[in-house]
């Protein structure tokens, strides 16, 4: 199984798509809130040189915003 | 290319509906759509879509894929058309995918967020300049930024991040605030807002990041440092590609009470047409409406 994290806010309406699309894919992930946690926004930030969430992190490749096609790529599910 | 009797174009509440009653009609059709939701998958809490007190803009637009997908329906998403021109009663639709030919379409094409138009936007566009502040706003914590406009979302986003950025600049172009008195008196009140009235952005500068904007009001120009910049102007109708329909001086396609539009066999529904309320039970009634009057006309030919 692949490393998958999400950095996400509780109010942003594609940080919900990604994360229902991830789980109707039974993938497993870690839900990271940047909105309450300081480090990891700067670290997403820093990482991807975009402030906008959401952020998947699929085992070090970075992907912003949802966009169902690559994040199915990157996962292996197409 | 592909053929059907009627193609609908748009996925929002306008679009789904309209899938909903042609799939019902037993028509042959076919949908294509950049995404399902549309508008309305951006909203955080609506509560006046009749049967759901509360639902977030996700939930709904997760309801509507559950209810469009009962049907066994010809979908294409995501894909966006490009042109739209009828030849010898024939529609032919383009798309970035792949071109469509219909006896009848239907556009519920809705809105998107419009662009302030100044230097800057494009290069800084996810880099501290956003057009969604319920999406983007908590990374701006603790930052001083710029809320550009004077309408209900300007000032929502505003109010928003009043509570969690250092401080926050509003600056609108019209003279005064076209949104709700309600939220004029809560911006007013909040202690770290500062309003700028008759302001217009000239640019919007930075490195790897927005870290200024450069505006004018009352003749001076001056230069806001800031590490976000929410721009929050309204919306323009995606309607571009449907030109042989009339549109108003808005761009809204034009359509009558059967959301016929002036070309036979062209219909539209939802935010995209000229209807006066841009409301997501509106734009669903339209959609309901438009795939009927399409059916209807379907069968005159």
């Amino acid at each position: 199984m692949k490393n998958v994290k999400v950095y996400s806010t509780p109010t942003c309406p594609y940080c919900i798509r990604l994360k229902q699309f991830l789980k109707e894919s039974n993938v497993v992930f870690e839900d990271i809130d940047v909105s309450v946690n300081r480090a990891a926004a700067d670290e997403i930030v820093d990482r991807t040189g975009q402030m906008g969430v959401p952020v998947i992190d699929i085992e070090g490749e970075l992907i912003v915003g949802f966009d169902r096609e690559r994040v199915k790529q990157a996962l292996g599910l197409v | 290319m592909k053929q059907a009797d009627l193609l609908i174009i748009g996925g929002g509440p306008a679009g789904v509906t309209a899938a909903i009653y042609a799939a019902r009609k037993g028509l042959d059709f076919m949908m294509i759509s950049r995404d399902i939701g549309g508008q309305a998958a951006l909203s955080g809490r609506i509560e006046n879509y009749t049967g759901c007190q509360v639902v977030s803009g996700p939930e709904l637009t997760a309801r509507f894929e559950e209810h469009l997908k009962k049907f066994s329906i010809r979908l294409v998403q995501p894909e966006t058309a490009l042109s739209l021109t009828r030849d010898g009663g024939r529609f032919r639709v383009s798309g970035e995918k792949d071109a469509y030919s219909a006896s009848a379409v239907i556009v519920a094409t809705g809105k998107r967020s419009r662009l302030l138009g100044v230097k800057g936007e494009k290069e800084f566009l996810g880099r501290g300049l956003t057009y969604c502040a319920v999406c983007d706003g908590p990374l701006f914590a603790g930052r001083d930024v710029a809320v550009i406009g004077g309408g209900n979302s300007a000032l929502d986003a505003a109010l928003q991040m009043s509570r969690i950025a250092s401080r926050v600049y509003v600056l609108e172009s019209s003279g005064g605030f076209t949104a709700d008195k309600i939220l004029v008196n809560r911006l007013s009140a909040a202690g770290n807002v500062e309003i700028y009235k008759n302001a217009s952005v000239i640019e919007v500068i930075g490195g790897r990041f927005v870290e200024g904007i450069r505006f004018s009001a009352q003749g001076k120009e001056s230069i806001l440092p800031v590490r976000g910049v929410f721009v929050e102007i309204g919306l323009a109708p995606n309607s571009e590609f449907a030109a042989i329909a009339s549109r108003n001086g808005k761009g809204e396609i034009k359509v009558d009470c059967s959301n016929g539009t002036d070309v036979p066999g062209l219909f539209a529904a939802g935010d995209v047409t000229d209807v006066p309320e841009k409301q997501i039970v509106i734009a669903a009634g339209d959609g309901a409406k438009a795939a009927l009057s399409a059916a209807r006309y379907l069968l005159s030919l």
